[in-house]
Formats: structure tokens, sequence, C-alpha cells
């Protein structure tokens, strides 16, 4: 079977600045694939190197088996959706108006949305429970809403990939699992691969299928959340103290923060003993 | 559900159509008003042809007057809609391209051009557009990439573009006595005054293509308007297309500009006004700047004429003295 996205030996810099170091990895097709790492490790960098908005100085990126190289534009937007880390706020367009726009690599230059686009636009925002919404403005929305709205339009590509950047961040905890639920059912029901970017070690246990853990610009640690989520792994990315247990209910290591009053407090109990 | 396309073209030809008549009522309006204090009836009879072989009205109207309305319609609906697409390319709602220096830019080239003894057309129109395809590339260097920060960065290097091709029109004219420069006003504020038929013609060659071409683009405008990541995302192949859009725009100013000189803020005041009334969709908004831009510069342009007890004033005074209120009021309402 061949991986959704490849990516091997793949060197990314700005200017002096290294931000992706050899990367190699496989995300394979059908999966929920979550990229976690601490700041700047290059989250943001790497999924954008995966849709050629940055291009890699060294090393070869692979879509469905093909170099990104050989796509155009428009061809790559036809297997490949981006919901981005920050979406344009004041934007006065409808959020039908949005959404339609998810057609734009299926139209030609100068085409007209048809009857089919407007059902397939109609469906996804079905899909993302915005269809209540579709005569309001963008800038209209909450911060959940637009989130919601900016999927709708990725799912309007009809892609077989979805990239995400954190998709929940600066949400509340109820439109977090209503997105990662809605991204499961994705996968599920219609093989998406779904490759997300996340800093919620939680959110990545629960529902992830492989997690790809980024630090410094190179992979620490690649596998299935139990391989990776590890306390020897976590602490030497982050660089912090963190409790990894299992939660029994979803059989999925569960990560806890360690404040550092608690620290102190071990630390003497240490000398004492 | 009714199909999007059908909506869409119905909306685009009612308002191109409202518009449409509109601009022909203006254009009626800038032929007759004000016409030697002659009267309605014999105007409408000198417009028809039916007046006497001696009256001169009609040469009047046809020879002098409506070269000059038909010149403020198309400088009118170029700089609008030059003001739309440079909203949508630097995400900035106060790009204009007198703002911007880009006018000032092509006014430098047509004066170089005119010093040389270049022929009006292609040598002094080349150089104008030479003039304000390199103050473009001075602007999109100077404009930071990100989306959001760099607003007023962009409005200062216009301003500073601005003043020095200001400096550099009024060095020209005044160094020369070279009556092809005929005044400093013309190139300064604008003059609508001076247009004969046969520049008109050649205008009307140069622009439609250009109207064509960015109505064409009109939906990856759409989709640059939310952003250059957010478009390719979307799969635009957002350089060639802004290219092609920037060259296009380039061209259709400085063709403008070349007939008219410095008229400013036209392209800031309506495109704001239509997206206000239509919404963002620019599938619908550029054939509205065409149309709108004409009719709001035909209205200036007669204020022009009437205004003033004596004499007439240039252009440029009217659309700046509308625009430059405007423009404050929405530089301070994007601070907010």
């Amino acid at each position: 079977m061949t991986a959704a996205v490849r990516l091997a030996g793949v060197w990314v810099s700005y200017g002096e600045y290294p931000i992706l170091q050899d990367l190699s990895l496989e995300v394979s097709a059908g999966s929920f694939f979550i990229v976690i790492g601490p700041n700047s490790a290059g989250k943001t960098t790497l999924a954008k190197t995966m849709v050629g908005v940055v291009p890699p100085q060294r090393g070869l990126v692979e879509i469905l088996g093909r170099p990104l190289s050989t796509y155009s534009r428009k061809a790559l937007a036809r297997q490949v959706a981006v919901v981005p880390q920050f979406s344009p706020v004041e934007v006065p367009f409808t959020v039908r108006e949005v959404v339609l726009m998810g057609r734009s690599p299926h139209l030609s230059l100068a085409g007209l949305e048809r009857r089919r686009d407007l059902e397939i636009a109609a469906e996804a925002m079905a899909v993302t429970q915005v269809a209540h919404l579709a005569n309001r403005r963008l800038d209209q929305l909450s911060g959940g809403e637009r989130q919601r709205v900016i999927i709708a339009r990725a799912i309007c590509q009809q892609p077989q990939i979805l990239i995400l950047d954190e998709p929940t961040a600066s949400l509340d905890l109820a439109h977090q699992i209503h997105i990662m639920d809605l991204l499961e059912r994705l996968k599920e029901e219609r093989g998406f691969t779904i490759i997300m970017i996340s800093h919620d070690l939680n959110l990545a246990a629960i529902y992830g299928d492989q997690l790809l853990l980024l630090h410094q610009g190179r992979v620490a640690s690649q596998g299935t959340p139990a391989e990776v989520l590890t306390y020897e792994i976590l602490e030497r990315a982050y660089g912090c103290v963190l409790l990894v247990g299992h939660n029994p209910l979803l059989q999925r290591p569960q990560v806890t923060l360690v404040p550092g009053r608690f620290l102190v407090h071990l630390h003497k109990e240490d000398k004492k003993a | 559900m009714k199909p999007p396309a059908s909506h869409l073209i119905r909306r685009l030809l009612t308002i191109s159509l409202f518009l449409s008549g509109l601009l022909a009522l203006s254009l009626l309006a800038g032929l007759l008003w004000g016409s030697a204090q002659a009267g309605l009836r014999h105007c409408l009879l000198a417009l028809a042809g039916l007046s006497p072989p001696e009256d001169i009205l009609p040469t009047i109207l046809w020879q002098i007057r409506f070269p000059r309305v038909l010149l403020a319609a198309l400088v009118g609906g170029a700089l609008s809609l030059g003001g739309l697409v440079f909203q949508a390319l630097l995400h900035n709602p106060l790009a204009e391209p007198y703002i911007l220096g880009i006018s000032g830019g092509a006014a430098v080239g047509a004066i170089i051009g005119i010093l040389l003894s270049l022929s009006p057309f292609p040598g002094v129109a080349a150089l104008a557009f030479l003039g304000s395809m390199g103050t473009m590339v001075v602007v999109i260097i100077l404009t930071p990439r990100e989306t959001g920060g760099g607003k007023d960065a962009l409005l200062l290097s216009g301003v500073m573009v601005n003043a020095l091709c200001t400096a550099v029109i009024l060095f020209f004219v005044t160094v020369t006595q070279d009556t092809r420069l005929h005044n400093i006003l013309y190139w300064l504020m604008g003059d609508l005054s001076v247009a004969l038929p046969r520049q008109i013609f050649v205008l009307a060659l140069l622009l439609l293509p250009c109207f064509v071409v960015i109505f064409m683009l009109a939906r990856p405008l759409n989709l640059l308007y939310l952003g250059e990541e957010q478009a390719s995302y979307l799969g635009l192949p957002v350089e060639t297309v802004t290219y092609i859009l920037l060259g296009v725009t380039s061209l259709m100013l400085s063709a403008a500009v070349c007939q008219s000189g410095l008229v400013g803020f036209v392209g800031l005041v309506v495109p704001h006004l239509l997206r206000l009334w239509l919404g963002p969709e620019h599938r619908v908004l550029v054939p509205a700047c065409i149309l709108g831009g004409g009719t709001y510069l035909v209205w200036c342009d007669l204020l022009a004429r009437v205004l003033p007890s004596q004499g007439e004033l240039p252009v440029g005074v009217i659309t700046a003295l509308i625009g430059a209120p405007l423009f404050i009021f929405l530089l301070q309402r994007s601070r907010t």
C-alpha cells in the first residue's frame, strides 16, 4: 500500500536557521497521524513542506506515491486540503461562499460553480454542522464556528488527505471534542488520511493512530501513542518533567503536568532520605 | 436549491444593467449640463443632429464635450478597478493606485517620454508603463509578507514614493519650456479637459482587453482576498496569477494616467462603496467597479466644471476633497 505522504531526507532552513533536518517519515493512507512537539520544533513548517508552500532545500516529498514536484497547485489541491493555523478573520464573505471556494480546484479559472458543487458544499456544511450559518458572514462567527467552516471548505475539496495545523487551539473543551470527533468520523467514513499538528498530548493520545514527536527539526520519536508518549522521550523533547499514566477507560496513555512546587517538594524528600 | 451559477449570473446581470443605465444617464448629464446655456431641448436636438447647420452646439457637444465625458468614464473605470485589484492583492483596504504612488510613477514615465519627443503611442505609453511597473516593484518589495502587521508600512512607503514622483514631476515641468507639458496642474491634480477623440479611441482599445482579463480572473481574486497562502491551498497558482494581475493592472493604470494626469482616491472611494453595497464577490465587483467608477468620475468632472463661477477646477481636486476624508475615516477605523 502506498503511503499517503512520504518524506525522505528533507532539509528546510529559513536563511541561516535550519528548521527541518534530514527528516524522513511515512504517513500510511487512512490513518490519523498527529505531529506533536515543543514550540519551534518545526511542526508548522513540516505541514507547509508537505503541500509545497515551503520548498525543501534537499530531500524528497511524495504525495500518494508521486513526487510533489509533479503536481500542479490545482492537482495537489484535489488530493490535499489544508486547514491552516490562522485563517483570515476580517473576511466579509458568507459561510456558503467560503465553503464553495473549496470547489476551486475542480473548476477552470473563469469557471462557475454548478448545481453539483452546491450539493457538495451543502453536504460538507451539514457534516460540520454549519448549515444553519450558511448565510452568515465569516467575520460574525465565533472561533469554533469559523474553524468548522474552514474544515467544511476542506471537505468540499474532496481530498484524500486533510492537513490541519492546531485546529483545536483556543477552543473550549466541548468544541475540541466536537472537532476531533468530526475528524475521526471523516477518517472512518470517508477514508481520509488526517494529518494534524497539535500541542495537546492527551488529544494526540486519544485520537492518534500514529504520532510523530518533532524536536529541533528532527524526528525524536515515531509510532503508536503508547510508543511515543513515554516519560523519558517526552522529558527529553519538552525539557520538563511529565507524568505518563494509563487511562484504563480509553486504553491510551495519559499525560499529566507536574508543577514546579511539587518537584521542589520531591527534591527535599530525596535529600532527607 | 438553485444552482449558484445561475444565481450569480442573474445578480451580475441585474447589477451591471443597473450600473450601465446609471452610467448612460451620467454621460448624458455630463454632455448636457452647463452647455452654453442653450436649454435642454436645443441640446437634445443638437445631439440628435437635428439643429440647423450653422449651429455650433453639435460641434461643442460631440467634438469637445463627448470625448471628455467618455475619457472620464474610461479613466474612472480603470482607476476604480485598479484600486479593487490592489486591495485584494495587498490585503490592504487602503491600497489605491494614487496612494501607493503607482499613478505617480506612470506620470513620471509619461513626462520623460514626452520630453524625449516620443510618439504618444506606443512611446510615451510604454515609458508610463515602465514607470508604474517600477513603482509597483518598489511598493511590493517594501510590503511585509505577513498579512496584518504591515499596513501602515505600506502606506508610508506609498506616501514617500508619491512625494518623490511629485518632486520629479514638478522639476521636469518647471525646468522645461516645452509646451507639450502644457501645465503642472494637469499632471499633479488631473485634468480631463484636453481629451482628443483619437487618443480616447486608443485608450479604449488598451483598457477593454485589460477589463476582460481582470474579469476572467475575478474568482481567483476572491481566493487572493483570503490571503496568498489560503489561495494556494485552494489550488491557485498564486505567483502566476499575481504577476498577470499586476502586469495588466499596471498597463491599465499607466494608459489612464497618460490621458488624465494624477486623479487620486477614485480607486479608494468606488470599491469601498460597492463592497459595502454588494459584498466581497469579485465576479460582481469587477464589472461594478468599471461601471460605477466611470459614473463617479463623470460626476466629479461635472462638478469640477460647474462649481467654480469662472474657469474650472482640475478634477483631482474634487476626487481628493471626497476621497481624502474617507481615507482618514477608514484609517481610523482600521486601527480600532
